[in-house]
């Protein structure tokens, strides 16, 4: 069954939309990711143009990370103070992304931007998040054969952080620092969150543990609630400057995303946490590397169309 | 519209110089004026008929179809390696670039009529008028050109060919024009042509209309003309949707 995008100004199959949302909906549920590093570049590689695949992927995001953070609010596991100042840097940093988008739109390099930066940005996650879960899986074999423990990682360790000013304290996150770094990984992210169409979770969690310091516990349910604000604001940016949100292929990929997500939970009960990390970064790796070949073999079509002539 | 104010004074003079002739030498029509692009669109099929008069007895001549849809301007850009990455490096802008060019014919072009014609009438890929002014040290004209044909016939809105008219009888013809689910909206022109000895005889042109209708149409209208309404609207909506289905999910 065809249906029209009326942004997008495409027809498409109803169920490969569904489809793809469950798809990506299914890993998201399965390892606890937003899954707009999949949705965006599937989504242009199904042809939609990547302006309206990030704007509408923006979107998409409002409505996963508001029913994600539910279940992290009722167990206390949102550091609501830490969440508003990385939300007022996300603010600036995707208003930021926003107008960079479309700078770069109208120079004809916003395809570049986005790939470079998937590839520069997936890789790095994915290539520690690979490191890190092999260390693990090894350390828990020897563990297991009667060997050391793993050194835990020291809590509050000072740094070039601790001497900044405005100090605050983050009673959920047992935390008293600078106001500045928060806000400042929140720009960083919110930019990105712009420009690529993700919600930033992937950066930002890592951010949180190794950057801030702060429990394993509150970071995802506190990363969703930035989120929600960061890529609402984003959201409404780009219908304003850019009208590239298109909310029929929004909902439809909802639909397909809720229902995924919620299989993809249920199957990830049964996996083990260190399996599950390291499937995640193999596939992380996946999009980057399948991103990196794309933009060093030669195309099969040197030129393109549009971009910056719109209208 | 530039084809039809050509049209019209020629129909004109050839009324005039012929006042005897009491039949037109040509008519045409469209299966339909409308292309409704509805919620469901996946592309349509136009059929266009006719019917031209036998001259003197003789075989009448051909019968070539042009539909052309709006003009508006392009921007084609050429990537070339840098650093060992595919960056775009040069770009031409195009300004009366035919959204949608597809020419019909009963017999190949060049047997049809003289260059000189084809050129004045902008009819087949070849004899379009365009204005592209090139800012590339590593292409020229010639390749943007080709480039702008192809990559529109990639999207099936320019004719990969000619299409072939159909004759029935020497006097009725008829041709199906295919219009894809990406289809750029506004007024379409139909520009029918009935040749004989390498000159125009006769000619005629009908608007079709290709247009959003439906709550596709209501809601690309409100997405542009009350933006801000637009992202609230679908913020809220996201927002209620995530909401929702956490309420019905939640492990009891």
């Amino acid at each position: 069954m065809q249906i029209y995008l009326p942004i997008a100004e495409m027809s498409v199959n109803v169920f490969v939309i569904l489809g793809l949302g469950g798809g990506v909906g299914f890993m998201s549920g399965l390892f606890g990711v937003g899954g707009g590093f999949l949705m965006t570049p599937l989504l242009i590689f199904l042809g939609v143009p990547p302006t309206v695949a990030v704007g509408t992927e923006a979107n998409q995001i409002v409505a996963s990370s508001v029913s994600g953070v539910l279940a992290h609010w009722r167990r206390g596991n949102v550091d609501v103070r830490m969440g508003l100042i990385l939300t007022a840097g996300g603010f600036v940093g995707s208003t930021l992304g926003v107008y960079l988008f479309r700078w770069l739109r109208g120079l004809g390099q916003i395809d570049l931007v986005i790939s470079l930066c998937y590839i520069i940005f997936l890789g790095i996650v994915g290539s520690l998040r690979l490191v890190e879960s092999i260390q693990a899986l090894l350390a828990s074999r020897r563990q297991a054969a009667g060997g050391a423990a793993i050194p835990v990682r020291k809590k509050h360790q000072h740094s070039w952080m601790h001497g900044l000013p405005l100090k605050m304290r983050f009673r959920r996150s047992q935390l008293y620092i600078s106001a500045i770094v928060p806000a400042i990984i929140g720009l960083f992210v919110g930019i990105l969150a712009a420009i690529m169409g993700v919600g930033g979770g992937f950066i930002m969690v890592p951010a949180m543990i190794y950057l801030l310091g702060m429990p394993t516990a509150v970071v995802v349910g506190t990363s969703l609630f930035q989120i929600i604000f960061v890529t609402a604001n984003a959201t409404f940016l780009q219908s304003t400057m850019n009208h590239t949100v298109d909310v029929v292929l929004a909902l439809l990929l909802l639909l397909g995303g809720v229902v995924g997500a919620q299989i993809g939970a249920r199957f990830g009960v049964k996996l083990k946490g260190e399996q599950l990390r390291s499937l995640l970064a193999l596939m992380v790796l996946g999009v980057c590397a399948k991103l990196l070949v794309d933009m060093i073999s030669v195309p099969n079509e040197l030129f393109g169309l549009g971009g910056g002539g719109k209208h | 519209m530039r084809a039809r104010l050509l049209v019209l004074p020629l129909l004109a003079l050839l009324l005039a110089g012929d006042p005897a002739r009491a039949v037109e030498p040509l008519v045409a029509d469209l299966s339909k004026h409308l292309v409704a692009i509805t919620t469901g669109f996946a592309g349509t099929d136009v059929l266009l008929f006719g019917a031209i008069e036998e001259m003197d007895g003789d075989k009448a001549g051909d019968v070539v179809v042009v539909v052309r849809g709006p003009n508006k301007a392009e921007t084609l850009r050429r990537k070339d390696r840098t650093a060992g990455i595919w960056i775009n490096s040069g770009n031409a802008k195009v300004d009366n670039a035919p959204s949608f060019y597809q020419v019909a014919s009963t017999r190949p072009l060049e047997e049809v009529a003289p260059t000189a014609i084809l050129d004045r009438h902008q009819i087949g890929l070849d004899h379009l008028d365009l204005d592209i002014r090139v800012k590339d040290q590593g292409s020229d004209l010639g390749e943007y050109r080709k480039a702008l044909f192809r990559l529109n016939q990639t999207k099936g809105l320019y004719g990969d060919k000619v299409l072939e008219i159909g004759m029935l009888s020497q006097r009725l013809f008829r041709t199906d024009v295919h219009f894809p689910a990406n289809v750029p909206v506004g007024i379409y022109m139909v520009e029918v042509y009935l040749m004989s000895a390498g000159q125009v005889i006769s000619a005629q042109t009908t608007p079709l209309v290709v247009s959003k209708i439906g709550i596709g149409a209501d809601v690309f209208d409100f997405a542009h003309h009350q933006a801000a309404a637009y992202g609230i609207l679908a913020i809220l909506l996201a927002a209620a949707a995530g909401w929702l289905a956490a309420i019905a999910f939640k492990k009891s």
